[in-house]
């Protein structure tokens, strides 16, 4: 018996009110609560204002709102320091804000980078630029046809030379969970800097950033029930602190004057400009949401909804899923159909009112590998039911009825 | 019927099952290549032109069932064409699946593509063979992108 009420969780989501509603695109984003919706609409009505600057009353809440934010997300990923909580617009500008701010200081002529062939193109394109910039040399571990990584020749691959390692958490194509603890576990024997592309992990399983003793960790609010436009980079204290700014501009100064300014501390100096203050405030409230059920609960009816839709999808003649083997997956299913390309089946999906993914899911590399142009995704989140799963199924044959049958 | 089965009907299910001129041409004398970077689809095309004239067109490459039955449909439509009435056809179905104009004269078989117009998602799909046609009559190297 699940421990997540399905029907109640469902019924706070306003977007369910359309009962044949069939959201199966969560990894690329869920849906909201309407307690996110909430929050964010109280704050707007009576805690706004500009944080960090104002003496008056309503500037002081809007402050407090805003840090005890970072605090939930701190709490979330269980790190050790608040300061090492950055806000910033999302995993994509956390990477890009580790890429410029550590790498154009760390990273010399010759040195590598190791990324892996599954990564989603914000972990890719960032040090493709970086790597451009310095002179440095950009390395992937390869991805086997089953949708695991291929670590036989980690070893070789890791050396003095690497300088950072960063790593894709859970796919967003195949759902395959990477053994991360092991990367990060090597990198470290050579010295290299780690960072987790946690976009996908962080809404489905418990995250310990101290556990996993990564340097860096990246996540976006919009994949975990919160709102657009934020998301947060963690990083060691003593490695933050040693880095230089993103942006310039208001919030992260000490003093300016015509000639130079001097930084504010971590994590303000990484945060130029008015923030995203509300959002941060929506994606605490989706913090809470989740802790309410309890992450461990959510993996959990996730993990079982999983295992139903890959039986009743695999029982579906002419079907081919990917990954899902041997190693640890989440909820994200890619598949496809034989006779009926991923655009087509996506747009007779729609016309059932299931939502679901046809294309490369921002993964070019990963499709290349398994010589294949594009995939329909259904991705699964709690407020999921077996229905959805059956209603997908349904479709999906009289789709290939219809292409076949003709 | 509702507009998706009206669209996928069978002209374009048929060519989807059996394009016609799916083939790679060695000899031709204009080639193209088009992409489209939403879905990953990709089309080379290959013309043929003596005297003026479109003697032959074939097409390869990975699309959808729209995609490949506008292409299909397009080789056929094609040859025994001049090169300016290929110009002419190309503006009229370029007019049918932007705008929906759906009473075009002269293009035949093609009025079958007239309901991608309701699906302004696939309106890319249908396109991008013809966008590749025109540059390879104007033998343009770079590739013909959806956007
Ligand atoms: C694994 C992974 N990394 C990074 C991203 C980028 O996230 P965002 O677009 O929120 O910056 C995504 C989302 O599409 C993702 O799935």
């Amino acid at each position: 018996m699940s421990k997540l009420d399905v029907n109640k969780i469902r019924s706070d989501f306003p977007v369910f009110q359309d009962q044949s509603l069939v959201y199966l695109d969560s990894a690329a984003t869920t849906q909201k609560p309407h307690q996110v919706i909430d929050a964010i609409s109280e704050f707007y009505s009576h805690s706004y204002a500009n944080v960090h600057r104002g003496i008056y009353n309503l500037s002081f809440k809007a402050t407090e709102a805003y840090h005890g934010a970072r605090l939930k997300a701190q709490k979330f990923i269980n790190a050790k320091d608040w300061q090492s909580i950055i806000f910033t617009g999302g995993t994509t500008e956390s990477i890009n804000l580790v890429a410029h701010s550590w790498g154009r200081k760390n990273l010399n002529m010759g040195d590598e980078i190791l990324i892996t062939e599954m990564e989603h193109h914000s972990n890719i394109v960032p040090w493709q630029l970086i790597a451009e910039d310095r002179g440095a040399i950009l390395k992937y571990i390869p991805i086997n046809q089953d949708g695991t990584l291929d670590l036989s020749d980690l070893g070789t691959l890791l050396s003095d030379k690497t300088k950072l390692v960063s790593i894709i958490h859970q796919s967003n194509v195949f759902g395959t969970i990477n053994p991360i603890q092991e990367i990060i576990n090597k990198a470290k024997k050579v010295g290299a800097i780690t960072l987790i592309d946690a976009a996908q992990s962080a809404p489905h399983d418990t995250l310990d950033v101290q556990d996993m003793d990564c340097d860096f960790l990246a996540l976006s609010g919009h994949k975990m029930l919160g709102p657009t436009g934020i998301g947060i980079l963690y990083g060691k204290l003593d490695i933050i602190e040693g880095m230089e700014p993103f942006m310039g501009g208001g919030d992260m100064i000490n003093s300016v004057t015509m000639s130079k300014s001097t930084w504010n501390d971590a994590p303000y100096k990484f945060e130029a400009g008015t923030p995203n203050i509300a959002q941060a405030v929506g994606f605490g409230a989706a913090i809470d949401y989740l802790d309410q059920l309890g992450m461990q609960n959510v993996s959990e009816y996730l993990q079982d909804l999983k295992l139903y839709a890959l039986i009743q999808l695999k029982a579906i003649e002419g079907i081919k899923v990917y990954g899902h083997t041997k190693n640890k997956s989440s909820s994200v299913i890619s598949f496809n159909l034989q006779d009926v390309h991923p655009h087509d089946l996506a747009q007779f999906l729609d016309q059932d009112n299931i939502a679901v993914r046809a294309g490369h899911h921002c993964a070019q590399p990963v499709m290349d590998k398994l010589g294949i142009s594009s995939t329909i995704r259904a991705s699964l989140y709690i407020y999921n039911t077996k229905a959805d799963i059956d209603k997908l199924c349904d479709s999906l044959v009289k789709t290939a009825k219809f292409f076949r049958g003709l | 019927m509702n507009d998706l089965q009206d669209l996928y009907q069978q002209v374009i299910i048929d060519h989807n099952h059996n394009p016609r001129n799916f083939k790679e041409i060695e000899q031709a004398s204009h080639v193209a290549k088009g992409h489209n970077p939403l879905c990953g689809d990709k089309i080379d095309i290959y013309i043929i032109i003596k005297d003026n004239l479109i003697t032959d067109v074939g097409f390869t490459g990975s699309g959808c069932a729209i995609s490949k039955a506008s292409s299909s449909l397009m080789t056929e439509a094609l040859i025994g064409k001049s090169i300016d009435e290929a110009d002419h056809l190309f503006e009229k179905v370029h007019d049918m699946l932007t705008k929906g104009k759906a009473d075009i004269e002269g293009i035949g078989k093609l009025a079958v593509l007239s309901g991608v117009h309701k699906f302004p998602a696939r309106v890319k799909c249908a396109i991008l063979p013809w966008r590749t046609l025109k540059n390879a009559l104007e033998n343009k190297d770079q590739i013909a992108v959806t956007e």
